[in-house]
């Protein structure tokens, strides 16, 4: 196979597959697991073909200017997605199978769950703009197919439109960056973009970040992310791990020489970015209900990459985004097969629930105390090489938001860890099966071990060598001191959180539960309230006013009417009438006597002879 | 010859099943379906020997009313010949829809096979009488299919739409006069009027006639304000009534703007430019947000036929802003608009074949009699999503390939009438969710009727022959789009060329 095959097959054996699946509906149920397990070995495969052979491939789509068509590469960035990508998916895969209930409609899951990830993979090798919108639509479409996947169930296709119609507000960025890079470029070439000339170059900038940060649940689009977590728990696993929210922060990675040349855009990204992973920090620490929780941390540890994409910390980004993916995609099979196993998602009713399912809790422990930053666990080190970028006040916020990621993860080991008092209840939210399967338990602990493994980016050497294969020239590293400082206040953190629980218990009462109000920015009735207002204004003024026009054409044509029957045909009927009198009266002197006509024509010639007189 | 053949050959089957009063029923149906299969293949055909760089193709002259220079002049190029190959499919689908029709079906498939002869000869029309003459005949076809065939208020329906889209192609026929009174050769020619575009420096007279074309296009088209025949002849016209109107007859107003108004007065279209823009980010806006409001489906997808027909008067203003924007950019746009009045047949067609499931196992388009569809009918739930998703512009399906060339094309010539556009996808996908929302999800709801025993029952095997083909177009379009492209791009090219000169 060419490398060229093997990258067209990286994107069209997912959706191919994906779509045979969704056509043969029911039909294909028992077939789907498998199929999919299948699909994404090929994916794994294909995509370290790809990683090391970085072919290009294109397809003509769209024409007249150069950026038409529909073409993908993959070059370093693109290489260490890839892969992370097809490794967590074959992860969720295989979880989804155990977890999926028996009679669920597995075809049109795992159609779905194929396609969004073929999406996500045309995501990160798209190299043009009209193919990165393609992936980047299709993303978020089958998102909300997956998140209402159980439509019947009251709520969840009205999640899937929370998240489809919040990010694609994001998305109109994307229309609006491809319109300025043809009118700055001349081309549609996403590598084109940090040349755009004059005022372009700000508009590409402006769009594609309000669609990196649509897509990543950051600053004030995150609520979204809330509403999805009504998805099925591999779909969380998917969505908030490797693809999706990730993809977001892997634009803003990929389009920095933009944000650089724009000045403003880098810094904006780095403010949001920190500040996304300070306030969703401080959401996901009130959160009640462990997937809430994990999808608040979400948006906040993509705060980091969107972050490092501001400070020019691309390997640090990169780096994130894996070492989070590989942490949060096994926390969420953890949650989904807690709630399997147990009918609840409540953090007061998993109460030692890492006792009861030991392989599984291991794993889990691992990736919370990952997620807290642990050393030399992976997100110490990434988030470390994302701060080393920044500095001033964005660094204070990035690392106070890095203890508060302590908190959290703390809350929760602090009940998963803790012994059962019996008071917890079980099948809260459905029925529990009081198993987690093996398969899952090993799942979720090849993540932890790559959480564990992935620490070794702390070792310069090993540092380099993925900033080499990046290709992105040196780059900011964290000093030593800087990783122990990191490191110490994330073990102090968490060990004040875990001694002393009730502190942060005491944030639930507050209003970062509701996540602080951000669902009601997404809020639709202010849309709503117009639509009325225009629906009344087109009903009563515009076509009244048409049908008024109608009206008055009818009433003047009564008006007119009448003045024809009185006026103009009136008096045609009068002069018929006096024709008719004139007519009347010159019978008259026609009696049939003929003494009468002698007298008639003697007056006649007199009249004649005294007008002959006059005349003369 | 051959496009003579494709234009009069419904006409002439019409005026069979007409003449032969003892024709079955059935006979009659199915003959329609042969006629529009025989009539699709062989503009197949036409298409597959098009050449797109060679300008006006199968072209036929013949002296009409040689005292006004009116000829019986048609022909195709990159513009037409994709609206009549998207006709002739509208029409097909039709047939086989309507295969079950039971009121009068004879006159029934006469009626509509006149129809498709008068839209296509609208299309194929090089002469602009012969244009005014099959535009107009659109309107008296469809005056009839909504009268006879309707429903609810339908003769108060189709007298409105009749009265309105007549009076606006009163003005169109003083346009028409204006270009022919203005011209140096005094000929309704069409593309002798291009080559020498009347009243070129007349700013006045042209603005004037630009304005009376504009009107005449703009009620059929139709933009805001002159939109409110639309609602009202969807919401009481039949099923395949409403296809072929918002799917071929709108598209008339639209094709009118790039087939005469910019060629023929290329100074008034750049002087009036960002009022057609105006016009058009206004319908996009409009439309949109009228459709959110609305509580019965096929009112909802009515209106987004005004946001969909703004976006293509925006790309066609944007083509007309010549100082801003290159010549690239402006041929963007202008490609996306023709895309777009092809994609938007496809898919509101399907939509509104669609609505007439609805109607036909309920007789009700109300959301809130109907919901959890998914459930008993997911073959149903299945086109409809479909075709929800690409009326919102998905990419994957044609009506993206149009939009996103519209919005990238236009963005340099009126950036700020542009991103206002822009929100309109977002008002759409907003709408079609919250609509897939109230039909598909939720406990199942329908009326109860004798033809809908236990919720909807599902599409059958004729409807989804009618539907499936339709979408599935719109998704080769939007995957492989350079199957449409290929023919339109040149043309565009030229339009913008002649635009600008």
């Amino acid at each position: 196979m060419t490398p060229a095959a093997a990258l067209a097959g990286l994107v069209l054996v997912p959706a191919v597959v994906g779509v045979l699946l969704l056509l043969a509906g029911r039909r294909a149920d028992r077939l789907a697991g498998p199929v999919a397990v299948v699909a994404g070995v090929v994916g794994v495969a294909l995509a370290a073909i790809t990683a090391v052979e970085r072919p290009d491939v294109s397809a003509p789509f769209l024409g007249i200017v150069d950026g038409g068509d529909l073409a993908l590469a993959v070059d370093g960035l693109s290489a260490v997605l890839v892969v992370t990508v097809t490794a967590v998916s074959i992860a969720v895969i295989v979880f989804a199978v155990v977890d999926l209930p028996r009679d669920a409609a597995r075809a049109r899951f795992f159609g779905y769950l194929l396609l969004f990830v073929a999406a996500m993979l045309l995501t990160v090798t798209a190299t043009t703009l009209p193919t990165l919108l393609l992936a980047w639509e299709v993303m978020g479409a089958t998102s909300y197919a997956l998140i209402g996947y159980r439509w019947d169930v009251p709520g969840k296709l009205s999640a899937g439109t929370t998240a489809f119609v919040t990010t694609r507000a994001g998305d109109l960025g994307l229309y609006v960056a491809a319109g300025a890079a043809l009118a700055g470029t001349d081309s549609l070439e996403l590598a084109d973009l940090a040349t755009a000339d004059g005022g372009w170059q700000h508009v590409a900038a402006a769009g594609i970040l309000a669609a990196a940060l649509g897509k990543s649940a950051q600053l004030p689009f995150s609520a979204w992310l809330s509403a999805a977590m009504q998805g099925p728990s591999p779909v969380s696993a998917l969505l908030h791990s490797a693809t999706m929210v990730a993809a977001g922060g892997y634009l803003l990675v990929r389009t920095m020489p933009l944000l650089e040349a724009s000045g403003w855009a880098a810094t904006t990204a780095a403010w949001v970015g920190a500040l996304t992973a300070l306030v969703l920090g401080a959401i996901a620490c009130a959160q009640t209900d462990l997937k809430q929780l994990l999808a608040a941390s979400t948006a906040a540890q993509i705060g980091f990459v969107v972050l490092a994409a501001g400070v020019g910390a691309s390997a640090g980004g990169a780096a994130h985004l894996i070492t989070h993916a590989a942490v949060k995609a096994g926390l969420f099979v953890a949650a989904g097969a807690w709630l399997t196993s147990l009918g609840t998602k409540q953090l007061a009713d998993l109460r030692g629930v890492a006792r009861r399912h030991r392989g599984m809790g291991v794993a889990a422990t691992v990736a919370f105390m990952a997620l807290a930053g642990v050393p030399p666990l992976a997100l110490w080190v990434s988030k470390d090489e994302v701060l080393a970028g920044a500095d001033g006040a964005v660094w204070v916020v990035g690392l106070a938001a890095a203890a508060v990621s302590a908190v959290y993860a703390g809350r929760v080991l602090v009940v998963v860890l803790a012994r059962p008092d019996g008071t917890e209840a079980r099948d809260v939210e459905e029925p529990g099966t009081r198993h987690v399967p093996a398969s899952a338990s090993v799942v979720a602990g090849v993540l932890a071990v790559a959480a564990v493994g992935l620490g070794v980016l702390a070792v310069p050497e090993v540092a380099h060598a993925f900033e080499d294969v990046l290709d992105v020239g040196s780059q900011p590293t964290p000093s030593a001191a800087e990783l122990a400082l990191s490191g110490g206040l994330a073990v102090a953190v968490l060990a004040l959180t875990v001694l002393r629980p009730g502190l942060v218990n005491r944030l639930s009462g507050s209003v970062l539960l509701p996540w602080a109000g951000l669902s009601r920015l997404l809020s639709p009735q202010p849309v709503l309230a117009v639509a009325r207002a225009a629906a009344a204004i087109d009903d009563r003024v515009i076509d009244r006013a048409v049908l008024a026009i109608a009206a008055g054409v009818r009433r003047a044509a009564t008006a007119i009417g009448r003045a024809d029957d009185d006026g103009v045909d009136g008096a045609v009927r009068s002069v018929a009438a006096a024709t008719r009198r004139a007519g009347a009266a010159a019978r008259r002197p026609q009696t049939g006597l003929l003494h009468q006509y002698y007298a008639q024509a003697v007056a006649g010639l007199g009249v004649l002879l005294v007008l002959l007189l006059v005349v003369r | 010859m051959l496009l003579t053949v494709v234009v009069l050959l419904p006409l002439a089957v019409a005026v069979v099943l007409m003449a032969l009063p003892r024709i079955p029923d059935r006979v009659a149906s199915w003959a329609w379906v042969a006629a529009s299969a025989v009539d699709l293949a062989l503009v197949a055909w036409m298409w597959w020997r098009f050449d797109p760089g060679a300008g006006i193709a199968f072209d036929v002259k013949v002296r009409w009313i040689p005292t006004v220079d009116a000829s019986y002049h048609v022909g195709v190029d990159g513009l037409s010949l994709p609206l009549i190959a998207m006709t002739t499919v509208l029409f097909l689908a039709c047939a086989v829809w309507s295969l079950r029709e039971q009121h009068r079906p004879r006159a029934h498939a006469a009626l509509f096979l006149f129809l498709q002869t008068a839209c296509l000869g609208t299309f194929a029309a090089l002469d602009l009488i012969l244009f005014f003459v099959f535009f107009d005949l659109t309107i008296v076809g469809m005056y009839f299919v909504i009268a006879g065939w309707g429903h609810g208020n339908r003769r108060r329906s189709a007298l409105k739409f009749f009265l309105y889209t007549f009076v606006g192609s009163l003005a169109l026929l003083v346009g028409f006069i204006g270009l022919f009174l203005g011209s140096d050769e005094r000929t309704f020619d069409m593309v002798r009027l291009a080559d020498n575009p009347p009243l070129q420096g007349a700013p006045v007279a042209g603005g004037l006639v630009l304005l009376a074309i504009g009107i005449g296009l703009g009620v059929k088209t139709p933009v805001f304000p002159f939109h409110t025949w639309l609602p009202d002849a969807h919401t009481d016209a039949p099923a395949a009534g409403s296809a072929i109107l918002a799917g071929v007859l709108l598209k008339l107003g639209t094709y009118g703007f790039v087939r005469i108004a910019m060629p023929m007065l290329p100074e008034a279209w750049r002087d009036w430019a960002m009022v057609i823009v105006v016009v058009g980010v206004v319908s996009v806006v409009w439309g949109a947000f009228v459709a959110l409001a609305q509580q019965d489906f096929k009112r909802m997808v009515a209106y987004t036929s005004v946001n969909h027909m703004g976006y293509i008067l925006l790309g066609l203003g944007a083509a007309g802003l010549v100082g801003p924007a290159d010549d690239d950019a402006r041929t963007i746009a202008t490609v996306g608009a023709v895309v777009q009045m092809v994609s938007h047949g496809l898919l509101t067609g399907a939509l509104f074949l669609l609505s007439g499931v609805l109607w036909s196992r309920g007789g009700t388009y109300a959301f809130d009699r109907w919901g959890g569809l998914a459930r008993p009918a997911p073959v149903f739930a299945a086109c409809l999503a479909v075709a929800a998703f690409g009326s919102l512009g998905l990419p994957g399906l044609s009506a993206f390939i149009a939009e996103f060339q519209i919005f990238t094309g236009a963005l340099q010539a009126t950036p700020v009438a542009t991103v206002i556009a822009v929100t309109g996808i977002l008002v759409t996908a907003g709408l079609f969710l919250l609509a897939l929302q109230r039909l598909l999800a939720g406990p199942t709801t329908a009326p109860a009727s004798a033809a809908n025993p236990g919720g909807l029952v599902d599409v059958n095997r004729r409807e989804v022959i009618a539907i499936v083909p339709l979408l599935a177009l719109s998704l080769v379009i939007g995957l492989l789009p350079r199957v449409l492209l290929d023919v339109v791009e040149p043309a565009a090219e030229l339009v913008t060329d002649l635009v600008a000169r």
